[in-house]
Protein backbone atom coordinates (compact mmCIF):
# COMPACT_ATOMS: atom_id res chain seq x y z
CA UNK A 1 0.00 0.00 0.00
CA UNK A 2 1.14 3.41 -0.74
CA UNK A 3 -0.16 6.60 1.10
CA UNK A 4 0.47 10.54 1.03
CA UNK A 5 0.80 11.54 4.32
CA UNK A 6 0.63 15.23 5.55
CA UNK A 7 2.49 15.38 8.61
CA UNK A 8 2.70 18.56 11.27
CA UNK A 9 6.58 19.14 11.52
CA UNK A 10 7.72 21.60 13.80
CA UNK A 11 11.58 22.04 15.03
CA UNK A 12 10.98 22.96 18.99
CA UNK A 13 8.20 24.56 21.11
CA UNK A 14 9.12 27.86 20.26
CA UNK A 15 9.13 27.33 16.48
CA UNK A 16 6.48 27.86 14.22
CA UNK A 17 5.16 24.74 12.76
CA UNK A 18 3.68 23.98 9.41
CA UNK A 19 2.44 20.82 7.50
CA UNK A 20 4.15 18.77 5.34
CA UNK A 21 3.80 16.19 2.65
CA UNK A 22 5.81 13.24 2.36
CA UNK A 23 5.15 10.07 -0.02
CA UNK A 24 5.34 6.87 1.54
CA UNK A 25 5.22 3.20 0.19
CA UNK A 26 5.42 -0.25 0.52
CA UNK A 27 3.41 -0.69 3.47
CA UNK A 28 1.44 -3.61 4.17
CA UNK A 29 -1.94 -3.57 5.66
CA UNK A 30 -0.77 -5.92 8.79
CA UNK A 31 1.24 -3.04 9.80
CA UNK A 32 0.25 -0.99 12.38
CA UNK A 33 -0.11 2.70 12.42
CA UNK A 34 3.71 3.45 13.94
CA UNK A 35 5.23 0.60 12.13
CA UNK A 36 3.97 2.55 9.03
CA UNK A 37 5.83 5.64 11.05
CA UNK A 38 8.51 3.82 11.63
CA UNK A 39 9.25 2.92 7.54
CA UNK A 40 8.67 6.73 6.89
CA UNK A 41 11.44 7.52 9.46
CA UNK A 42 13.84 4.98 7.84
CA UNK A 43 13.30 6.65 4.59
CA UNK A 44 13.72 10.01 5.20
CA UNK A 45 16.87 8.80 7.45
CA UNK A 46 18.47 7.26 4.10
CA UNK A 47 17.16 10.61 3.19
CA UNK A 48 19.71 12.36 5.45
CA UNK A 49 16.57 14.20 6.69
CA UNK A 50 15.40 15.03 10.24
CA UNK A 51 12.82 12.07 10.93
CA UNK A 52 9.58 12.55 12.44
CA UNK A 53 9.20 12.91 16.37
CA UNK A 54 6.46 10.56 17.41
CA UNK A 55 5.63 9.86 21.49
CA UNK A 56 5.23 5.70 21.45
CA UNK A 57 6.47 2.97 24.29
CA UNK A 58 4.49 -0.23 24.79
CA UNK A 59 2.77 -0.48 21.06
CA UNK A 60 0.27 -2.63 22.52
CA UNK A 61 -2.56 -0.33 24.01
CA UNK A 62 -2.42 0.03 27.46
CA UNK A 63 0.91 2.83 28.08
CA UNK A 64 -0.84 5.90 26.80
CA UNK A 65 2.23 6.59 25.65
CA UNK A 66 1.03 7.16 21.68
CA UNK A 67 -1.18 9.71 19.98
CA UNK A 68 -1.65 11.15 16.78
CA UNK A 69 -4.57 13.30 15.41
CA UNK A 70 -4.96 11.03 12.34
CA UNK A 71 -7.70 12.47 9.78
CA UNK A 72 -9.40 14.57 11.95
CA UNK A 73 -9.72 11.70 14.46
CA UNK A 74 -7.40 11.08 18.08
CA UNK A 75 -6.21 7.79 17.45
CA UNK A 76 -7.37 7.81 13.97
CA UNK A 77 -10.72 6.45 12.52
CA UNK A 78 -11.38 2.93 14.89
CA UNK A 79 -12.68 3.23 18.10
CA UNK A 80 -11.74 2.16 21.23
CA UNK A 81 -8.61 1.90 19.59
CA UNK A 82 -5.11 3.35 20.47
CA UNK A 83 -2.75 4.57 17.26
CA UNK A 84 -0.41 1.86 18.14
CA UNK A 85 -2.84 -0.67 17.86
CA UNK A 86 -4.50 1.16 14.52
CA UNK A 87 -3.77 -0.77 11.38
CA UNK A 88 -2.85 0.29 8.18
CA UNK A 89 -5.98 -2.00 6.25
CA UNK A 90 -7.74 0.71 8.05
CA UNK A 91 -7.19 3.14 5.26
CA UNK A 92 -7.74 3.03 1.46
CA UNK A 93 -4.55 2.27 -0.65
CA UNK A 94 -3.79 6.00 -1.89
CA UNK A 95 -4.82 7.40 0.26
CA UNK A 96 -4.00 10.89 1.81
CA UNK A 97 -3.86 10.71 5.69
CA UNK A 98 -3.29 13.72 7.88
CA UNK A 99 -1.28 13.35 11.05
CA UNK A 100 -0.78 16.15 13.58
CA UNK A 101 -0.18 17.03 17.42
CA UNK A 102 -2.62 16.97 20.34
CA UNK A 103 -4.13 20.70 20.09
CA UNK A 104 -4.33 22.04 23.67
CA UNK A 105 -2.66 25.11 24.91
CA UNK A 106 -1.65 22.81 28.39
CA UNK A 107 -0.55 20.10 26.02
CA UNK A 108 2.81 22.36 24.24
CA UNK A 109 4.25 20.56 20.81
CA UNK A 110 7.64 19.48 22.22
CA UNK A 111 8.85 18.35 18.50
CA UNK A 112 6.76 17.65 15.60
CA UNK A 113 4.18 15.16 16.99
CA UNK A 114 5.19 14.90 20.33
CA UNK A 115 3.58 17.08 23.14
CA UNK A 116 4.01 17.22 26.85
CA UNK A 117 1.36 16.10 28.87
CA UNK A 118 3.14 16.76 31.91
CA UNK A 119 -0.15 18.67 32.69
CA UNK A 120 -1.73 15.65 33.30
CA UNK A 121 1.66 13.94 35.52
CA UNK A 122 0.57 17.98 37.60
CA UNK A 123 -2.88 17.05 38.39
CA UNK A 124 -2.28 13.24 39.76
CA UNK A 125 0.49 14.94 42.02
CA UNK A 126 -2.27 17.29 43.57
CA UNK A 127 -4.82 14.59 44.47
CA UNK A 128 -4.61 11.21 42.23
CA UNK A 129 -3.68 9.17 45.27
CA UNK A 130 -5.10 7.82 48.92
CA UNK A 131 -2.35 8.46 51.48
CA UNK A 132 -1.68 5.60 53.55
CA UNK A 133 0.36 5.70 56.62
CA UNK A 134 3.04 2.45 56.63
CA UNK A 135 4.00 2.34 60.30
CA UNK A 136 1.59 -0.03 62.45
CA UNK A 137 -0.45 -2.39 61.04
CA UNK A 138 -1.78 -1.17 57.41
CA UNK A 139 -4.99 -2.64 57.05
CA UNK A 140 -4.90 -5.20 53.58
CA UNK A 141 -6.69 -3.92 51.24
CA UNK A 142 -7.93 -7.25 50.10
CA UNK A 143 -9.45 -7.31 54.00
CA UNK A 144 -11.81 -4.54 52.93
CA UNK A 145 -14.99 -5.02 51.64
CA UNK A 146 -16.04 -3.42 48.16
CA UNK A 147 -19.47 -4.04 46.89
CA UNK A 148 -18.85 -5.43 43.35
CA UNK A 149 -20.28 -2.76 41.24
CA UNK A 150 -18.43 -0.56 43.01
CA UNK A 151 -15.17 -2.40 42.26
CA UNK A 152 -16.08 -2.83 38.82
CA UNK A 153 -16.90 0.81 38.22
CA UNK A 154 -13.58 1.87 40.09
CA UNK A 155 -11.55 -0.53 37.70
CA UNK A 156 -13.59 0.85 34.46
CA UNK A 157 -12.49 4.16 35.55
CA UNK A 158 -9.21 2.87 36.28
CA UNK A 159 -8.67 1.81 32.64
CA UNK A 160 -7.55 5.44 31.74
CA UNK A 161 -4.13 5.55 30.42
CA UNK A 162 -3.87 9.25 30.11
CA UNK A 163 -2.82 9.51 27.03
CA UNK A 164 -4.95 12.83 26.08
CA UNK A 165 -7.36 11.62 23.31
CA UNK A 166 -9.85 13.32 25.59
CA UNK A 167 -8.60 17.04 25.39
CA UNK A 168 -7.27 16.55 21.70
CA UNK A 169 -10.78 15.23 20.75
CA UNK A 170 -12.52 17.76 23.02
CA UNK A 171 -13.73 21.28 20.96
CA UNK A 172 -13.02 23.10 23.61
CA UNK A 173 -9.93 21.27 24.64
CA UNK A 174 -11.46 19.66 28.49
CA UNK A 175 -9.69 17.33 30.41
CA UNK A 176 -12.98 16.59 32.13
CA UNK A 177 -12.97 13.00 31.17
CA UNK A 178 -9.56 12.46 31.96
CA UNK A 179 -9.38 13.86 35.17
CA UNK A 180 -12.71 12.62 35.93
CA UNK A 181 -11.44 9.05 35.66
CA UNK A 182 -9.07 9.92 38.13
CA UNK A 183 -11.42 11.70 40.44
CA UNK A 184 -13.40 8.35 40.55
CA UNK A 185 -11.35 5.44 40.33
CA UNK A 186 -10.64 6.68 44.16
CA UNK A 187 -13.72 8.04 44.87
CA UNK A 188 -15.88 4.75 44.27
CA UNK A 189 -13.59 2.94 46.85
CA UNK A 190 -13.55 3.05 50.44
CA UNK A 191 -10.15 4.12 50.84
CA UNK A 192 -10.87 6.67 48.95
CA UNK A 193 -12.87 8.36 51.04
CA UNK A 194 -11.21 10.32 53.68
CA UNK A 195 -9.80 12.85 50.90
CA UNK A 196 -12.61 12.28 48.13
CA UNK A 197 -13.43 16.45 48.63
CA UNK A 198 -10.15 18.06 48.89
CA UNK A 199 -9.13 15.79 46.03
CA UNK A 200 -11.70 16.67 44.10
CA UNK A 201 -11.19 19.98 44.71
CA UNK A 202 -7.67 20.11 44.85
CA UNK A 203 -7.54 18.36 40.91
CA UNK A 204 -10.21 20.56 39.76
CA UNK A 205 -8.31 23.48 40.61
CA UNK A 206 -5.45 22.03 38.76
CA UNK A 207 -6.74 21.36 36.17
CA UNK A 208 -8.13 24.97 35.68
CA UNK A 209 -4.68 26.38 36.17
CA UNK A 210 -2.96 24.06 33.49
CA UNK A 211 -5.57 25.84 31.16
CA UNK A 212 -7.68 23.22 29.73
CA UNK A 213 -11.23 24.39 28.27
CA UNK A 214 -14.33 23.88 30.09
CA UNK A 215 -16.74 20.91 29.38
CA UNK A 216 -19.83 21.57 27.12
CA UNK A 217 -20.91 17.97 27.57
CA UNK A 218 -20.68 17.14 23.82
CA UNK A 219 -19.97 13.87 24.69
CA UNK A 220 -16.77 13.32 21.87
CA UNK A 221 -14.24 12.67 24.47
CA UNK A 222 -16.15 9.63 25.71
CA UNK A 223 -16.52 8.24 21.62
CA UNK A 224 -12.79 8.93 20.77
CA UNK A 225 -11.49 7.50 24.59
CA UNK A 226 -9.33 4.18 23.32
CA UNK A 227 -10.55 2.54 26.73
CA UNK A 228 -14.19 3.82 26.52
CA UNK A 229 -14.05 5.64 29.69
CA UNK A 230 -17.64 6.88 30.21
CA UNK A 231 -19.45 10.39 30.70
CA UNK A 232 -20.86 8.77 33.85
CA UNK A 233 -17.38 9.75 35.44
CA UNK A 234 -17.57 13.27 34.20
CA UNK A 235 -21.24 13.69 36.32
CA UNK A 236 -19.73 12.33 39.18
CA UNK A 237 -16.48 14.94 39.55
CA UNK A 238 -19.57 17.49 39.15
CA UNK A 239 -21.40 16.30 41.81
CA UNK A 240 -18.58 15.74 44.25
CA UNK A 241 -16.81 18.73 43.33
CA UNK A 242 -20.60 20.63 43.89
CA UNK A 243 -20.52 18.86 47.07
CA UNK A 244 -17.26 19.98 48.28
CA UNK A 245 -18.27 23.52 47.87
CA UNK A 246 -21.21 23.31 49.77
CA UNK A 247 -20.16 21.59 52.64
CA UNK A 248 -16.82 23.23 52.85
CA UNK A 249 -14.85 19.95 53.59
CA UNK B 1 -8.38 13.05 60.36
CA UNK B 2 -5.84 15.84 59.14
CA UNK B 3 -7.93 18.15 57.61
CA UNK B 4 -6.27 18.95 53.98
CA UNK B 5 -5.13 22.46 54.19
CA UNK B 6 -6.71 22.78 50.87
CA UNK B 7 -9.91 23.29 51.17
CA UNK B 8 -11.35 26.10 49.47
CA UNK B 9 -15.33 27.07 49.19
CA UNK B 10 -17.04 28.98 45.72
CA UNK B 11 -17.07 31.84 48.57
CA UNK B 12 -13.12 31.84 48.76
CA UNK B 13 -12.49 30.85 45.15
CA UNK B 14 -15.08 33.47 43.71
CA UNK B 15 -18.25 32.14 42.98
CA UNK B 16 -17.56 31.87 39.22
CA UNK B 17 -13.90 31.00 39.42
CA UNK B 18 -13.97 27.64 38.56
CA UNK B 19 -14.79 25.95 35.12
CA UNK B 20 -17.20 23.57 36.98
CA UNK B 21 -18.65 26.53 39.18
CA UNK B 22 -19.32 28.58 36.17
CA UNK B 23 -20.93 25.34 34.57
CA UNK B 24 -22.83 24.55 37.58
CA UNK B 25 -24.14 28.29 36.77
CA UNK B 26 -24.72 27.80 33.40
CA UNK B 27 -26.83 24.64 33.95
CA UNK B 28 -29.06 26.65 36.70
CA UNK B 29 -29.56 29.60 35.14
CA UNK B 30 -30.58 27.73 31.44
CA UNK B 31 -32.93 25.22 33.38
CA UNK B 32 -34.55 28.06 35.02
CA UNK B 33 -34.72 29.61 31.72
CA UNK B 34 -36.53 26.39 30.51
CA UNK B 35 -39.19 26.85 33.14
CA UNK B 36 -39.71 30.65 32.19
CA UNK B 37 -40.47 29.27 28.55
CA UNK B 38 -43.15 26.83 29.91
CA UNK B 39 -44.59 29.80 31.68
CA UNK B 40 -44.45 32.17 28.75
CA UNK B 41 -45.84 29.41 26.40
CA UNK B 42 -48.92 28.45 28.25
CA UNK B 43 -49.60 32.08 29.08
CA UNK B 44 -49.08 32.79 24.48
CA UNK B 45 -51.45 29.45 24.35
CA UNK B 46 -54.39 32.15 25.26
CA UNK B 47 -54.01 34.15 22.07
CA UNK B 48 -55.41 30.52 19.80
CA UNK B 49 -58.95 31.63 22.12
CA UNK B 50 -58.63 35.51 21.74
CA UNK B 51 -60.76 35.65 18.83
CA UNK B 52 -63.80 34.41 20.94
CA UNK B 53 -63.53 37.20 23.38
CA UNK B 54 -61.90 39.91 21.83
CA UNK B 55 -59.07 39.42 23.41
CA UNK B 56 -60.50 40.18 26.97
CA UNK B 57 -59.09 37.25 28.85
CA UNK B 58 -54.94 37.68 27.07
CA UNK B 59 -55.33 40.88 28.76
CA UNK B 60 -56.38 40.73 31.90
CA UNK B 61 -53.63 37.50 31.80
CA UNK B 62 -50.73 40.32 30.62
CA UNK B 63 -52.15 42.67 33.20
CA UNK B 64 -51.51 40.69 36.14
CA UNK B 65 -48.10 39.29 35.08
CA UNK B 66 -47.14 43.15 34.75
CA UNK B 67 -48.46 44.02 37.87
CA UNK B 68 -48.44 41.47 40.43
CA UNK B 69 -45.64 41.39 42.63
CA UNK B 70 -44.72 37.89 43.00
CA UNK B 71 -44.36 37.50 39.05
CA UNK B 72 -42.78 40.68 39.11
CA UNK B 73 -39.85 39.60 41.10
CA UNK B 74 -40.00 36.62 38.84
CA UNK B 75 -39.82 38.89 35.61
CA UNK B 76 -36.71 40.95 37.17
CA UNK B 77 -35.34 37.10 37.63
CA UNK B 78 -35.48 35.86 34.83
CA UNK B 79 -34.05 38.99 33.08
CA UNK B 80 -31.20 38.78 35.17
CA UNK B 81 -30.78 35.03 34.29
CA UNK B 82 -31.35 35.89 30.59
CA UNK B 83 -28.27 38.46 30.95
CA UNK B 84 -26.30 36.01 33.17
CA UNK B 85 -26.64 32.42 30.75
CA UNK B 86 -25.51 35.06 28.39
CA UNK B 87 -22.25 36.34 30.31
CA UNK B 88 -21.54 33.18 31.33
CA UNK B 89 -21.55 31.67 28.15
CA UNK B 90 -19.64 34.24 26.56
CA UNK B 91 -16.75 33.55 29.28
CA UNK B 92 -16.89 30.21 28.74
CA UNK B 93 -16.47 30.10 25.02
CA UNK B 94 -13.61 32.64 25.65
CA UNK B 95 -11.76 30.13 27.62
CA UNK B 96 -12.24 27.39 25.74
CA UNK B 97 -10.89 29.79 22.55
CA UNK B 98 -7.73 30.07 24.30
CA UNK B 99 -7.80 26.43 25.75
CA UNK B 100 -6.77 25.73 21.37
CA UNK B 101 -5.19 28.34 20.11
CA UNK B 102 -3.74 26.37 16.74
CA UNK B 103 -6.65 24.76 15.03
CA UNK B 104 -6.37 21.11 13.21
CA UNK B 105 -5.73 21.32 9.57
CA UNK B 106 -8.33 18.53 9.68
CA UNK B 107 -11.37 17.79 11.63
CA UNK B 108 -14.12 15.64 11.50
CA UNK B 109 -15.90 16.75 14.70
CA UNK B 110 -19.52 15.14 13.13
CA UNK B 111 -18.23 11.51 14.07
CA UNK B 112 -18.05 11.90 17.60
CA UNK B 113 -20.65 14.79 18.79
CA UNK B 114 -24.45 16.23 17.40
CA UNK B 115 -24.22 19.52 15.67
CA UNK B 116 -26.10 21.59 18.22
CA UNK B 117 -23.86 20.76 20.99
CA UNK B 118 -20.93 21.97 19.04
CA UNK B 119 -22.35 24.93 17.89
CA UNK B 120 -24.49 26.43 21.46
CA UNK B 121 -22.70 29.69 21.76
CA UNK B 122 -24.08 30.89 17.85
CA UNK B 123 -27.38 28.85 18.87
CA UNK B 124 -27.74 30.85 22.07
CA UNK B 125 -26.64 33.94 20.24
CA UNK B 126 -29.57 34.06 17.27
CA UNK B 127 -31.79 33.13 20.27
CA UNK B 128 -30.67 36.28 21.81
CA UNK B 129 -30.90 38.64 18.78
CA UNK B 130 -34.43 37.50 18.44
CA UNK B 131 -35.17 38.40 22.02
CA UNK B 132 -33.99 41.64 21.68
CA UNK B 133 -36.17 42.46 18.70
CA UNK B 134 -39.06 39.85 20.83
CA UNK B 135 -38.67 42.51 23.80
CA UNK B 136 -38.92 45.81 22.11
CA UNK B 137 -41.75 44.77 19.65
CA UNK B 138 -43.83 43.17 23.02
CA UNK B 139 -42.57 44.00 26.29
CA UNK B 140 -41.19 47.37 25.48
CA UNK B 141 -44.67 48.14 23.97
CA UNK B 142 -46.10 47.03 26.88
CA UNK B 143 -44.21 48.69 29.56
CA UNK B 144 -43.22 51.97 28.11
CA UNK B 145 -45.23 51.63 24.72
CA UNK B 146 -48.50 53.76 23.80
CA UNK B 147 -51.35 51.36 24.20
CA UNK B 148 -54.68 51.91 24.27
CA UNK B 149 -56.83 50.73 26.81
CA UNK B 150 -59.75 48.64 26.87
CA UNK B 151 -62.64 48.99 29.62
CA UNK B 152 -63.68 45.29 31.48
CA UNK B 153 -66.87 45.96 33.65
CA UNK B 154 -65.07 49.49 35.04
CA UNK B 155 -61.59 48.36 35.14
CA UNK B 156 -58.74 49.60 32.58
CA UNK B 157 -56.66 47.24 30.59
CA UNK B 158 -54.28 47.82 28.22
CA UNK B 159 -55.39 45.94 24.94
CA UNK B 160 -52.10 44.38 24.46
CA UNK B 161 -53.77 41.64 22.32
CA UNK B 162 -54.64 44.65 19.61
CA UNK B 163 -50.83 44.77 19.49
CA UNK B 164 -49.80 41.61 19.04
CA UNK B 165 -53.06 41.29 16.72
CA UNK B 166 -52.04 44.45 14.66
CA UNK B 167 -48.15 43.33 14.35
CA UNK B 168 -48.79 40.10 12.53
CA UNK B 169 -51.04 41.79 9.89
CA UNK B 170 -49.11 42.88 7.24
CA UNK B 171 -51.46 45.73 6.06
CA UNK B 172 -50.64 47.27 9.31
CA UNK B 173 -47.19 46.45 9.81
CA UNK B 174 -44.75 46.23 6.82
CA UNK B 175 -42.12 44.45 8.75
CA UNK B 176 -44.63 41.73 9.73
CA UNK B 177 -43.31 39.03 7.00
CA UNK B 178 -39.77 39.47 8.06
CA UNK B 179 -40.60 39.84 11.91
CA UNK B 180 -42.28 36.08 11.77
CA UNK B 181 -39.27 34.97 9.71
CA UNK B 182 -36.88 35.87 12.50
CA UNK B 183 -39.41 34.47 15.10
CA UNK B 184 -39.57 31.17 13.24
CA UNK B 185 -35.68 31.37 12.98
CA UNK B 186 -35.27 32.45 16.45
CA UNK B 187 -37.52 29.26 18.14
CA UNK B 188 -35.69 26.73 15.25
CA UNK B 189 -32.68 28.17 17.12
CA UNK B 190 -34.30 27.60 20.33
CA UNK B 191 -35.03 24.04 19.40
CA UNK B 192 -31.52 23.11 18.76
CA UNK B 193 -30.32 24.74 21.79
CA UNK B 194 -32.48 22.95 23.79
CA UNK B 195 -31.94 19.82 22.20
CA UNK B 196 -28.62 19.57 23.78
CA UNK B 197 -29.10 22.20 26.77
CA UNK B 198 -31.72 20.47 28.36
CA UNK B 199 -30.13 17.31 28.85
CA UNK B 200 -26.53 19.00 29.45
CA UNK B 201 -27.43 21.21 32.10
CA UNK B 202 -28.52 17.92 34.06
CA UNK B 203 -25.12 16.44 33.20
CA UNK B 204 -23.44 19.60 34.58
CA UNK B 205 -24.78 19.22 37.44
CA UNK B 206 -24.20 15.98 38.09
CA UNK B 207 -27.46 14.52 37.81
CA UNK B 208 -26.86 11.40 36.22
CA UNK B 209 -28.56 7.89 36.56
CA UNK B 210 -28.38 4.44 34.61
CA UNK B 211 -32.53 4.74 35.27
CA UNK B 212 -33.49 8.21 34.65
CA UNK B 213 -31.06 9.74 32.47
CA UNK B 214 -32.32 8.49 29.37
CA UNK B 215 -35.91 9.99 30.65
CA UNK B 216 -34.10 13.49 31.06
CA UNK B 217 -32.46 12.91 27.69
CA UNK B 218 -36.16 12.33 26.10
CA UNK B 219 -37.79 15.13 27.78
CA UNK B 220 -35.28 17.30 26.96
CA UNK B 221 -35.66 16.02 23.23
CA UNK B 222 -39.70 16.08 23.47
CA UNK B 223 -39.09 19.88 25.27
CA UNK B 224 -37.01 21.18 22.70
CA UNK B 225 -38.97 20.08 19.42
CA UNK B 226 -42.69 20.70 21.58
CA UNK B 227 -42.08 24.38 22.85
CA UNK B 228 -40.67 25.64 19.56
CA UNK B 229 -43.32 24.19 17.64
CA UNK B 230 -46.18 25.61 19.96
CA UNK B 231 -44.86 28.86 19.75
CA UNK B 232 -44.58 29.47 16.22
CA UNK B 233 -47.41 27.77 15.91
CA UNK B 234 -49.38 30.90 17.85
CA UNK B 235 -47.45 33.60 15.33
CA UNK B 236 -48.71 31.38 12.23
CA UNK B 237 -52.07 31.02 13.38
CA UNK B 238 -52.36 34.83 14.04
CA UNK B 239 -50.85 35.63 10.58
CA UNK B 240 -53.36 33.10 8.62
CA UNK B 241 -55.82 34.50 10.25
CA UNK B 242 -55.66 37.39 9.06
CA UNK B 243 -53.92 36.86 6.01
Amino acid sequence: MDFTLKIWRQEGPQEEGRMETYPVTGITGDMSFLEMMDVLNDQLIRDGQDPVAFDHDCREGICGMCSMFINGEAHGPNRKTTTCQLHMRSFKDGETIYIEPWRASAFPVVKDLAVDRSAFDRIIQVGGYVSVNSSGNPIDANAIPVPKEDADAAFNAATCIGCGACVATCKNASAMLFVSAKVSQLALLPQGQPERMSRVQRMVDQMDKEGFGNCTNTGACEVECPKGISLDNIARMNRDYLKSQVTGE
Amino acid sequence: MIRPEHTTSMAQTGILKSSLAKKYAMAASGLFLCLFLVGHLAGNLQLFMAPSDGGRQFNEYAKFMTTFPAVKLLSYLTYFAVLFHFADGIVLSLQNRKARPVRYAMERPSTNAGWSSRHMMLLGTIVLVFLVTHMQNFWWQMHFGEVAMVDYDGVLVKDLYTVVVAFFNPELNSFALPAIGLYLLGQFALGFHLWHGFSSGFQSMGLRHPRYTKWIVGLGKAFSVVVPVLFSSIVVFMYFTQA
